[in-house]
């Protein structure tokens, strides 16, 4: 599937791309790549100034499962790891440095016998917690629809094995919820939405149609090379130049309209929706999930008596929250770029790979 | 900070804070302002020391025996010194196999006859079982001064070249820690550097060997210093096919992965495609290439660009913190 | 992080684990989420997870029309030059 990095694909979607904004008024096309993992390949590809000079300005949105995990639950994680003996956190690698009063997981001193080990998958946190008996494994896993089943279905393993050393400290989170709240609020003018393509996979068309036909906003489904994105982007122009609000599925090789029936399956049941609070958006109601009452005895909140309650902090000054929301781009935080830094980072989408801040430190270099 | 955490360790701000607040403030001197990996000294001499800690000993390619001796040998060469002389510290936990210890001088022989230097002087300590992780080697090295890099000859249109496949070495060292369950065929590049010896009289004005924090720390070390900007194509950069698909599972960038057996060069443009054959023609160099060059534009002095596949442009931007601990 | 990679399945158990291979890296893969796949199926594996089938009708559909695309653009080119 070379096409998809080929150089002349990409220039002739981009050429495609210059002659439909042409035709359009009121410049600029303001699209928002809902998922992180957009925001990381528009940058590594830097597509973004391309498509700037082209009339497309894209917007990042809150699908960066570190951007939008308050700082309680990075706190919770510190506190567990450095005040119990014999614990240790598995965590995803870039979790482990956002910056929080209390330090990063990264900085902090683990008690005796206790380690963060970073993982690739959480089936090595189940891994582990099998070949540590004596050990107690807290997976913190975090994550939107596309890691969700897999994170459950390790619960879900550890509970036919009988495992009793294993627990999930979890911040899970929905994807529809938060664009809902997004395009509630008006904060932003939004032209149309990139969906995210493996997220999708997971959880099918259908959920994204509201954006549609209460909103009258147009969405793409679409994965993660260039030539996807750019493709994507080409039927939304035309969408938006017909005035017609759909939702289309330019990733049709991977996700099917009703998307992955056996993850749907573990996710209703094991977990159950909740309230949850987001960074930058508040709280929004069903929007997170967490384990049932019969897979409690695996939910390291109740484990290990954490009290997590979110509540908007973050270091002062720190505007991700707004740029998360679509509302203010990143440069237009005081701290970008002068207090905050990758090197020094005052919030999470500076820290994350896929945040929206990082990514414009980093390709912005006509700044 | 009143504690050290091991995010210091790995290279980044907190350790430049450190070296400029701790160790300069402490042992301020000429030679050691410089910050150089290699100290030139009076008498021609070139001296420089590491230490290795990595996790685990053995790994496809290679072990902690022949990186001791390649990473130090490897600092000398592109300082410019023809690697002489070396002093082997180790430190040894109690209850390690007899036969691990044997495998590992065995490596550090074969390596050290392949760098043409000689081991002569060291030292062994042992240590209680838990006080140390198996054995910790620190080596110093001696060199003869042969060439003077030179960063203030650079000039825009100056080429770049590495001088082989990257990431090779990280990738080897996490196949071997059998971690996020991967297999590859990949084998660590760690090797010595002496071939590249020859090539300070042939145009080359400056040289580094990529270790931690890849090709582009390297490069973005040295756009610091040059008044103009440093651009490279990322279609150009050679990396082997189990490199590539191991980093796109992970979400490495393979930009900043560790080697130890490659550099990069920076070479007058008149002398580009004689250097580059000469490195070519050596087993080692095989896979070298011309990735980019020193530029006026785009970008501003000081900043290191790619040109990624899409032809558009990206900053790099130094690395913040380790991928991989103790990988070396 | 949505990080999907598409991978072909080399080796596949009765208890869903098994491997896949992207381009000589091999990983363990764990195979619950997607139904009725084989050796040689594609995958897209996500954190160690295969979340779905790679359809591959679809695939060289959108390849093809890829190709397409970037015809286009070589006719306006040359449409531009006969015009210069």
């Amino acid at each position: 599937m070379n096409e998809l990095r080929n150089r002349q694909v990409i220039s002739s979607l981009l050429e495609i791309i210059a002659h439909k904004t042409a035709t359009l008024p009121n410049l600029p096309i303001r699209i928002m790549e809902v998922c992180g993992t957009h925001t990381m390949s528009i940058h590594r590809h830097g597509l973004r100034p391309l498509l700037e000079e082209r009339g497309i300005e894209m917007l990042s949105g809150p699908g960066c499962p570190v951007c939008i995990t308050p700082d309680a639950y990075h706190e919770a994680a510190i506190k567990l790891v450095s005040t119990n003996s014999n614990i240790i956190l598995a965590t995803f690698g870039d979790m482990t440095r956002v910056p929080t009063r209390v330090g990063s997981l990264q900085t902090a001193i683990p008690a005796a016998g206790s380690q963060v080990k970073i993982v690739y998958s959480p089936i090595e946190s189940l891994n582990l917690a099998k070949a540590h008996p004596e050990q107690e494994v807290v997976f913190f896993g975090v994550g939107f629809e596309t890691t969700i089943p897999s994170i459950a279905l390790c619960v879900k393993k550890a509970k036919e094995e009988r495992l009793s050393n294993y627990s999930l400290l979890s911040a899970l989170w929905i994807i529809p919820p938060p664009l809902r709240a997004i395009v509630s609020s008006q904060d932003t003018k939004i032209d149309a939405f990139l969906y995210p393509g493996h997220v999708s996979a997971i959880i099918g068309e259908a959920p994204y149609q509201f954006l549609a036909d209460e909103f009258n906003i147009p969405g793409a489904i679409t994965g993660f090379e260039p030539a996807d994105i750019l493709l994507a982007i080409s039927s939304l122009l035309d969408l938006i130049k017909k005035g017609r609000a759909e939702v289309i599925n330019e990733y049709r090789r991977v996700v099917a309209p009703q998307g992955n029936p056996q993850a749907l399956q573990i996710m209703a049941e094991m977990l159950v929706e909740k309230d949850a609070f987001w960074r930058g958006l508040g709280y929004i109601p069903q929007s997170g999930l967490k384990l049932k009452d019969n897979y409690q005895e695996y939910d390291a909140e109740i484990k290990f008596s954490l009290e997590i309650s979110p509540e908007e902090t973050h270091l002062p000054g720190c505007r991700c929250g707004e740029v998360l929301r679509g509302k203010i781009s990143p440069s237009s935080c005081p701290l970008f770029g002068q207090a905050c830094t990758p090197a020094s980072p005052q919030g999470p989408c500076m820290v994350s790979f896929e945040g929206a801040c990082l990514a414009f430190y980093k390709y912005d270099y006509q700044n | 900070m009143s504690k050290i955490s091991l995010e210091l360790g790995s290279g980044g701000k907190l350790m430049r804070d450190f070296i400029n607040e701790e160790i300069l403030q402490n042992f301020r001197n000429p030679y050691l302002e410089e910050l150089a990996d290699a100290a030139l000294l009076p008498f021609n001499i070139a001296l420089t020391t590491d230490s290795y800690t990595v996790e685990p000993l053995f790994f496809p390619g290679g072990d902690i025996g022949t990186l001791c001796v390649n990473g130090t040998v490897n600092d000398l060469i592109v300082a410019g010194a023809e690697p002489r002389f070396l002093a082997l510290s180790l430190i040894i936990e109690e209850g390690l196999e007899k036969e691990t210890l044997t495998k590992i001088f065995h490596s550090i022989k074969n390596a050290a006859q392949q760098a043409h230097v000689l081991i002569t002087t060291g030292d062994t300590k042992v240590v209680r079982q838990g006080q140390a992780d198996k054995i910790f080697i620190t080596t110093s090295g001696v060199g003869e001064i042969i060439a003077h890099p030179s960063p203030p000859q650079i000039k825009p249109g100056d080429k770049i070249i590495v001088t082989g496949t990257l990431g090779e070495h990280s990738l080897a060292v996490m196949v071997a820690r059998e971690e996020f369950g991967f297999e590859a065929e990949i084998k660590s590049d760690c090797a010595p550097l002496n071939f590249l010896l020859p090539l300070w009289q042939e145009g080359v004005l400056w040289m580094r060997d990529v270790t931690r924090g890849g090709l582009a720390s390297v490069l973005i070390e040295l756009a610091d210093r040059l008044p103009y900007s440093i651009t490279i194509e990322e279609e150009t950069i050679p990396l082997s096919p189990p490199v590539r698909g191991a980093c796109e599972f992970l979400g490495i960038d393979p930009l900043y992965l560790a080697c130890e057996g490659r550099a990069v060069i920076v070479v007058k443009a008149t002398a580009q495609n004689q250097v580059l054959q000469k490195i070519k023609a050596h087993p080692q160099g095989k896979t070298a290439a011309i990735i980019g060059e020193v530029a006026t534009s785009p970008g501003k002095a000081g900043e290191l660009l790619l040109k990624t596949i899409s032809g558009g442009w990206r900053r790099l931007e130094p690395l913040t913190s380790e991928l991989l601990p103790r990988i070396c | 992080m949505c990080l999907g990679i598409p991978a072909k399945i080399t080796e596949l158990h009765s208890n869903k684990q098994g491997k896949v291979d992207y381009l000589g890296t091999k990983v363990q893969v764990d195979f619950s989420l997607v139904d009725e796949v084989k050796i040689n199926d594609w995958v897209i594996v996500h954190a160690g997870f295969a979340i779905a089938k790679l359809n591959e009708t679809e695939a060289q559909e959108t390849m093809a029309l890829l190709r397409e695309y970037a015809q286009f653009v070589s006719t306006i080119d040359k449409s531009k030059k006969q015009n210069e």
